[in-house]
């Protein structure tokens, strides 16, 4: 039996010499290859609106396990802040590669969770944390924090002890907390919002 | 809550009950709102979040080292395989895999599976108590306790050791460390043996288990599951086999595969991986070498408190290390583990100082607990306890 290590090398390779080119063949302008970090995984930035493409692009090439969806948040240092991580694997292939969605609080990511349910928690969790949204999902709530919890905590800019850490006494009560980003557009001046 | 039980109104035979989370049965705080049919789950949703702490971003606060010690927090019955897994990947991304002594390395290898052992014993013990075997919880227990005495007299904790450090280990193991392991290997099969004829093949622990919270090889893929709970579909997927850290290639052990899926093979996949723990154990223990126990890197671990009294430069690197860390080159890196539960992989951003930048964490438990909703249709209430206690989810990981 060959070595272990040897059979990953050769899977990683194959992923870079075979599905990598294919990938880029097929999505033209929409995903973008970088050189891989000391792990060795082969990664790409991808468009957030070609992200289920590319999801089932992959599951085709045999990537069938979704390891992981992951949030980041790389304010104040890059625009747009964020990217959603995925990890993806071939079982029993051992090849995996990893796609990076840079994306604003604004984008609206497709949901992975039809072909893999296991992503629908994830998107979740990503969605709580940082605010991100995704597109179709079947129920985006929060998962972690409490529903009305304000703001998105792993946000970079969240304060660390949470809203009550900007506790200013010369500030006005009101404007004495964290203020989570407002999605929707404020009423012009003079007119008043509608409901609250 | 009265609100929660009621008569649903498309479906007037149909009603609702919300289970948890303070409910013994349900591991922690986990609470699971069911779709009833009679006394059959037609539907059900976890909700988790009870036990949120905001480990990530605790740790996102604290320098490389100190955030180690926020980890382990987090599955606290494999607090060593938490602090393990996040050292390979902040060592992987400092580029010094290949510089950690051996000794580290083996002993590392030789806790870690104490520690798997040790959290398959909670599982046996609170599992069969769950199906009302309440032998086996005492008995589990005492293995555990025996592990965890180890564990008190070698990293000076129980629980929550933070021993395992990036560059190595937090001190050398101490004299007795071989004869303590020597001794429990000694006594422990024949004591886990007992556990398993009294369990494994006791008619009632039969039929409460078997064909209950049957799943599929594909399902198991599509819902993320690891371990365990995706090895008793017939895959015989363990990171250890599969992407070996740590030296897993060199040792000779079996990964146990069972076939149907249910909460029988659930049990009895674990009883094989203790043999198989045990197994490993030996062989590290018999090649346990001498020789240092951390990297030698004044950069990344502080000097001999003997040395930091007699040398300038030691107290220097010793004053930087305490103040500041040590900066990490920017960069993604992830690394997957075999936890008791699954692939815990971390997933660690750096931006190039002494603070991650992001720390995600794959937790195993976090997926399992949300199949839930494709193992429960179909099966009794009280079948809900068993398959609960038979994913396994620690609370501590699925919420961090």
């Amino acid at each position: 039996m060959a070595n272990q290590s040897e059979l990953i090398a050769q899977a990683r390779e194959k992923v870079n010499a075979d599905v990598l080119p294919a990938l880029l063949g097929a999505f033209a302008g929409k995903v973008e290859q970088i050189p891989p970090s000391r792990d060795e995984i082969p990664q790409v930035f991808c468009k957030p609106e070609a992200i289920a493409g590319v999801a089932h692009f992959l599951d085709e090439q045999g990537f069938n396990m979704l390891v992981d969806v992951a949030g980041a948040d790389y304010y104040p240092k890059r625009d747009p802040r964020f990217e959603v991580i995925y990890h993806f694997r071939q079982l029993p292939g051992l090849g995996m590669i990893r796609v990076r969605v840079r994306c604003t609080e604004k984008d609206q990511v497709p949901t992975l969770s039809v072909r893999w349910p296991g992503a629908n928690a994830a998107e979740r969790e990503v969605y709580d944390q940082f605010g991100i949204k995704f597109k179709g999902h079947p129920n985006l709530t929060r998962i972690l924090n409490p529903d009305d919890w304000e703001g998105h905590p792993l946000r970079r800019d969240y304060p660390l002890r949470g809203p009550r850490a900007l506790i200013n006494l010369e500030m006005p009560a009101d404007e004495n907390r964290y203020h989570a980003f407002v999605d929707e557009e404020q009423p012009a001046p003079g007119q008043t919002k509608e409901g609250k | 809550m009265a609100g929660d039980m009621h008569v649903i109104s498309e479906h007037q035979d149909r009603m609702t009950l919300s289970i948890g989370p303070h409910h013994p049965a349900t591991h922690g705080v986990l609470r699971v709102v069911l779709e009833l049919e009679g006394e059959i789950i037609q539907k059900a949703q976890p909700e988790i979040g009870f036990l949120h702490t905001g480990i990530e971003k605790t740790a996102e606060s604290l320098n490389w080292q100190q955030a180690n010690v926020v980890l382990d927090r987090m599955d606290y019955l494999n607090s060593l395989g938490n602090n393990c897994g996040f050292c390979l990947t902040v060592e992987k991304a400092l580029g010094i895999t290949d510089r950690i002594p051996d000794r580290a390395t083996v002993a590392r290898v030789i806790l870690l599976e104490l520690q798997r052992i040790a959290s398959h014993m909670v599982f046996l013990s609170t599992g069969g108590l769950d199906v009302g075997a309440t032998t086996p919880y005492f008995w589990g227990f005492d293995v555990r306790e025996h592990i965890l005495d180890i564990f008190e007299e070698t990293c000076g904790n129980r629980m929550n050791p933070s021993y395992i450090r990036i560059g190595g280990l937090a001190q050398d193991l101490p004299a007795n460390f071989k004869e303590m392991v020597d001794a429990f290997l000694k006594w422990a099969p024949e004591r886990i043996k007992e556990i398993k004829d009294l369990v494994l093949h006791n008619p009632i622990f039969i039929d409460r288990t078997r064909n209950v919270g049957k799943m599929d090889m594909n399902t198991a893929l599509s819902y993320g599951l690891t371990g365990h709970n995706l090895r008793v579909t017939g895959s015989d997927f363990d990171v250890r086999k599969y992407y070996p850290y740590m030296g897993y290639e060199n040792y000779d052990f079996k990964v146990p595969v069972y076939t149907n899926g249910d909460m029988w093979d659930r049990t009895a996949i674990r009883f094989d991986e203790v043999d198989e723990s045990l197994k490993i154990i030996r062989q590290a223990l018999d090649n346990l070498p001498d020789g240092p126990h951390v990297i030698d890197d004044r950069k990344l671990v502080l000097p001999p408190k003997a040395e930091v009294k007699q040398s300038m430069e030691a107290l220097i690197h010793h004053f930087k290390l305490v103040q500041y860390g040590f900066d990490v080159p920017a960069g993604e890196t992830y690394h997957a583990t075999e936890s008791p539960r699954g692939e815990l992989g971390f997933f660690v951003v750096s931006d190039g100082g002494n603070k991650p930048a992001r720390v995600r964490v794959r937790p195993p438990a976090f997926y399992a607990t949300h199949a839930l909703p494709a193992l429960l249709p179909g099966h009794f209430i009280s079948d809900m306890i068993v398959i609960i206690a038979g994913i396994d989810p620690i609370f501590g990981e699925v919420d961090r």
